[in-house]
């Protein structure tokens, strides 16, 4: 089956290439004869000192979501346009952003990193005094547990996948391990929590478990090879890998150690997941497996029948991606996709799968499932657990319904 | 480091009430912060619009429609004296004074009917009030299985 799917993709390319090649020579023909566009015939741009897209793609950016307005600008999202990218790697520009109030314009000479509280020897770093400790580099996803809360209108949204499942990116962060200055700090053994507080207007602050400190958080001071953006927590932040954005605190000023946790806004009244009987989930810190096709996906117009590779990203907070699978009839039956990043834990992980459209109405899916068996759940069994006002963890399938006109489009299935 | 260092710093209030400052204020002191501060985004009373509700809905949650309010859902009242003393007012934050912050916690404490008007909250009162959905919560950690 997946070498016809092959064969027909060779044939389609090759139909593409004999068109794109005949145009360009009539049309680039010059005086002498020679073939070439416009501006192979003249002197190209010189050199730029920190590079920007092609003026072509400027249509790719990020989704905002301001649901306070103009009153607080920066209170809300910026989610990631994920249907317009490739790979595993988020482009630093385009990665979601979730902020309380907006982001501080951090002097790093200025900036301090505090950690107090339950501790033999309390501590106080500059950003060069951080920088001096070895550092280690890895590949993680951040999601905000508010990702796909978009997906949970009454009726489907017809917006691009980003614009509802796009609080989700995954960088190359360099930093700290927690353990480390926790070690030179001198955790009291009373210990067993510690509050985590950023520098933003809103002192954003989350109670985190110490055995997550201890395991693989990381100060981080570098995202993709530079310093972090002012959006993504410049010069600071905790990174929480697989846990829910929120914990992450950006623009990291304080870390006290403390016996229990703190009850802040953000672990109470927000962040946590109301149940049907009328109490909540608190402390709900894993992000769950997910995955969401982002090639073709909601308001995308297939070009014509033939071949079409479906694509797109899984990850879980548990671990390692075990497998996707991919449907095309809307979970009748499912045929596993081909994995990149699979051997990496708690990063976006690629899926690929060949399909031939043959100008039938399809229902395109993907299910997940990480390497601790959890499998990703159908919507309406997900939306069963939780009350009618669930906002946060919204983990489930997503489904892009394909027209017969080739118009793609988000529905509930 | 020394404590002075880090005076000022260390705002973070858990439900003990540990690290409570000095000061007091009461609902009727209050009303005057939240009608300069905090009605053109929370409403009148608390009633929400722009920003978030305050007050209302309690006996809401396990209906079809449930309204999450500090009086409906908050757990903890020193996590409002924590909140906004750290974060509000939106466009001005760090500038109330404790008395202040205690006052209009007062305040969102009263019209959802947990106080009275005269009630002075402070270090010792604050962290004994006792919120409708105190018990409401499950805590996943250690975590229980999902998915």
């Amino acid at each position: 089956m997946a070498k016809k799917q092959q064969g027909g993709r060779r044939k389609f390319l090759a139909r593409g290439a004999a068109l794109v090649s005949g145009a360009a020579m009539l049309k680039g023909a010059g005086a002498e004869g020679l073939a070439g566009e416009a501006w192979e015939r003249v002197y190209g741009a010189g050199f730029t000192r920190y590079g920007q897209p092609s003026r072509f793609e400027q249509a790719v950016g990020r989704y905002i979501a301001q649901p306070y307005g103009e009153m607080a600008p920066g209170s809300g999202s910026a989610l990631c346009p994920i249907e317009a990218l490739d790979g595993i790697i988020t482009p630093t520009s385009v990665h979601f952003i979730r902020s309380h109030s907006g982001s501080p314009d951090i002097d790093p000479k200025l900036h301090r990193l505090y950690i107090h509280g339950l501790v033999e020897r309390p501590l106080r770093f500059s950003v060069d005094a951080l920088s001096r400790y070895p550092m280690t580099t890895r590949i993680y996803f951040i999601e905000c547990s508010g990702n796909s809360l978009r997906a949970l209108t009454a009726q489907p949204a017809q917006v691009p996948a980003g614009g509802m499942h796009g609080n989700v990116s995954c960088n190359e962060w360099t930093g700290v391990p927690l353990r480390v200055l926790l070690e030179e700090a001198g955790v009291q053994p009373q210990a067993k929590w510690l509050l985590a507080e950023g520098a933003d207007s809103a002192h954003m602050s989350r109670s985190v478990p110490l055995e997550k400190a201890l395991d693989d958080a990381l100060i981080a001071l570098y995202q993709n090879g530079e310093r972090l953006r002012p959006e993504h927590g410049y010069p600071v932040r905790l990174l929480l890998p697989g846990w829910e954005g929120n914990m992450s605190v950006k623009w990291l000023r304080r870390i006290k150690l403390t016996d229990g946790p703190t009850h802040t806004k953000d672990e109470t009244s927000k962040y946590t997941d109301p149940l049907p009987d009328g109490r909540a989930l608190q402390f709900t810190y894993e992000m769950g497996v997910k995955s969401v096709i982002t090639r073709p996906s909601s308001t995308m117009q297939l070009a014509g029948t033939g071949f079409h590779e479906i694509s797109g990203i899984a990850w879980s907070g548990a671990g390692r991606i075990r497998r996707v699978e991919v449907s095309t009839d809307g979970g009748q039956t499912w045929a596993e996709a081909a994995l990149t990043g699979a051997e990496r834990a708690k990063a976006l992980v690629r899926f690929r799968h060949p399909w031939q459209w043959k100008g039938a109405a399809a229902v395109l899916q993907s299910r997940a499932t990480d390497e601790k068996g959890s499998v990703q759940p159908a919507r309406r069994e997900w939306q069963a657990r939780f009350a009618p006002d669930i906002r946060f963890h919204n983990n489930s399938i997503v489904s892009w319904a394909v027209g017969t006109d080739g118009s793609v489009k988000n529905v509930y299935a | 480091m020394s404590a002075q260092q880090l005076a000022g710093f260390d705002i973070s209030i858990p439900p003990s009430g540990a690290g409570l400052p000095a000061g007091s204020g009461t609902a009727r002191d209050g009303l005057k912060v939240y009608e300069q501060k905090c009605l053109a985004c929370h409403g009148a009373k608390g009633a929400g619009k722009p920003a978030d509700a305050l007050a209302g809905g309690v006996g809401s949650l396990a209906s079809k429609a449930p309204v999450r309010t500090v009086g409906s859902f908050w757990p903890y009242a020193t996590t409002l004296f924590d909140y906004v003393r750290r974060a509000m007012p939106i466009t001005n934050p760090l500038s109330l004074n404790d008395d202040e912050v205690y006052a209009v916690s007062a305040y969102v404490l009263f019209i959802n009917g947990i106080i009275g008007e005269d009630v002075a909250m402070n270090a010792q009162t604050l962290p004994q009030v006792r919120m409708p959905n105190r018990d409401g919560f499950i805590s996943d950690w250690p975590p229980r299985s999902r998915n």
